[in-house]
């Protein structure tokens, strides 16, 4: 039996309280009438599974760690930022930063991803089911991004060590990004994220995007590139 | 921050709820700008009756304007007073600076009355009377000040044409430059504020012969900085982001209305918002609407 909070009738920062309360109903959560709030099951710590019926405003399920949190609806900016782990699901659209500067956890973006996705992603692995706007994974140090559609302009710019795969087409690829070889080891690391966000593309349609690694120290030559 | 909404209705049923509904979608971006805001309503016939120029002044009471313009008629609204009269607007406009020489301007045309004033958006949506007005299109903006002083006349929609708002999100870089620019051609500005010189370049544009298709594309070539704007005209609603959509914007659309603003809880309050088709504006990719 969920336990069933309406955000029509309770503010966030009770649903919140509840969520992060050391006797926190272990098990399932229900939250009706987002209504584009912000900040919605932030903050959890404990193994909880919240289902978020309606469209969220920003930074929903931020630093989250251990829970399961679904949204079933479109996430606003930050959707899951500073996760540590965990798994985050979105059914619809996500706005821009999702995942932004993640720890760790799996975020499952079902529809398309804006602008900014994985920014500064620090280990979390990111499964997008759509496409996902300029400038994705900039300064991703570590963790995956999985693009299954298509990716907007300057994707992996500044990237240090987070690996992209993506399906579709990439329009440009950021400073220092470069299309790396497809071994055996990453065909078996993406199956295997395909398989946690319940998606059925094939590994073999994808090519992997990692960083040239040239822009990791000053180098006079590289000024304008920085 | 600052925050936007606007409202472009196609189903006339739903024009008589047009202040309610803007006055619900402005509450819902208070935070993102909580010390000043403005409207502009277009269509609404005890602001501007048809077929009436319509000047919206500052810095006078209805009482000054109506002995000062025989034959109009003046509208309170908080700080702003919305003159109408049955004569041409440049008439009217040269009327009002031949006898109001201390008033400004917020907006003129027809069809269209603009509405500003500092302090709570909330209670100055009360103030103006906001749910009781109708229309057929209306725009908002709460203000964060980054840029210039926190007045009435600082508040947006900045509206310098002819029944034409612009509204903004962000910051322009190079505004002085731009500025410097209009002024050696001829444009004559009431501030230093970064937003009024879009506002400025667009009429500019729209008076050359500009489609506002056209005026924003220049616009995208022409200013750096962040944006995101909400551009309305006598016959048209349009949105543009900057380069990098640094700053957020949301468009709702279904058969009986489309709708602008900077977050999705602004949109939630509309009738229909589950059967709406919901999207983030592309970068630089001019989206217009027309009546």
């Amino acid at each position: 039996m969920a336990t069933l909070i309406d955000l029509a009738t309770t503010p966030v920062r009770e649903l919140n309280a509840a969520l992060h309360a050391p006797d926190a109903e272990a098990g399932a959560w229900r939250v009706l009438n987002p209504r584009g709030a912000h900040a919605v099951a932030c903050g959890i710590r404990d193994d909880l599974g919240v289902d978020i019926e309606g469209h969220v405003g920003y930074y929903c399920a931020g630093m989250n760690q251990r829970a399961t949190v679904t949204v079933h609806g479109n996430a606003g900016t930050g959707v899951a930022e500073n996760m540590m782990s965990g798994t985050v699901r979105v059914r619809g659209n996500a706005s821009q930063s999702a995942g932004a500067t993640a720890h760790g956890g799996l975020l499952v973006i079902d529809g398309d991803a804006a602008a900014r996705c994985g920014i500064s992603m620090k280990g979390v692995d990111i499964v997008v089911g759509g496409n996902v706007g300029h400038m994705s994974a900039f300064m991703g140090q570590a963790g995956r991004l999985v693009v299954c559609g298509d990716a907007g302009d300057a994707l992996g710019d500044s990237l240090y060590e987070a690996r992209i795969y993506v399906r579709g087409a990439v329009r440009s690829l950021g400073a220092d990004c470069v299309e790396k070889e497809m071994r055996g080891e990453h065909l078996a690391e993406l199956a295997e994220l395909l398989k946690a966000a319940e998606r059925d593309e094939d590994p073999g349609e994808f090519r992997r995007y990692g960083s040239a690694r040239t822009l990791y120290h000053f180098k006079v030559d590289n000024s304008t590139a920085y | 921050m600052c925050g936007i909404v606007g409202l472009h209705l196609r189903e006339p049923a739903l024009e008589p709820r047009l202040g309610e509904l803007l006055t619900a979608m402005l509450g819902q971006v208070v935070e993102r700008g909580p010390d000043s805001a403005g409207v502009a309503v277009y269509g609404d016939p005890r602001l501007s009756p048809p077929g009436r120029a319509v000047v919206s002044l500052l810095g006078v009471t209805a009482a000054e304007a109506e002995a000062a313009l025989p034959g109009a008629v003046a509208v309170t609204a908080d700080v702003t007073t919305v003159v109408h009269a049955d004569r041409s607007v440049a008439g009217l406009l040269a009327a009002v600076a031949d006898g109001l020489p201390h008033a400004t301007v917020i907006g003129s045309g027809t069809g269209m009355a603009v509405l500003k004033g500092t302090g709570n958006p909330v209670e100055l949506a009360d103030s103006f009377g906001l749910a009781g007005v109708t229309g057929w299109q209306g725009v908002g903006h709460t203000r964060m000040a980054t840029e210039s002083a926190v007045t009435p006349e600082g508040a947006h929609p900045f509206s310098v044409g002819p029944g034409q708002c612009l509204v903004h999100n962000g910051s322009f870089a190079n505004h002085a430059t731009i500025r410097r620019e209009l002024r050696a051609q001829g444009v004559e500005f009431d501030s230093e504020n970064d937003s009024e010189v879009g506002a400025r370049f667009v009429a500019h544009q729209l008076a050359q012969g500009a489609d506002p298709e056209k005026a924003l594309k220049l616009l995208c070539e022409r200013f750096d900085g962040f944006y995101t704007l909400l551009v309305s005209t006598g016959d048209s609603f349009a949105v543009v982001r900057d380069a990098i959509a640094c700053k957020p914007a949301l468009v709702a659309e279904t058969a009986d209305w489309v709708a602008m603003a900077s977050e999705y809880r602004a949109l939630d309050v509309l009738p229909g918002i589950d059967h709406a088709r919901i999207f983030e504006p592309e970068p630089e990719e001019v989206y217009v609407w027309r009546r």
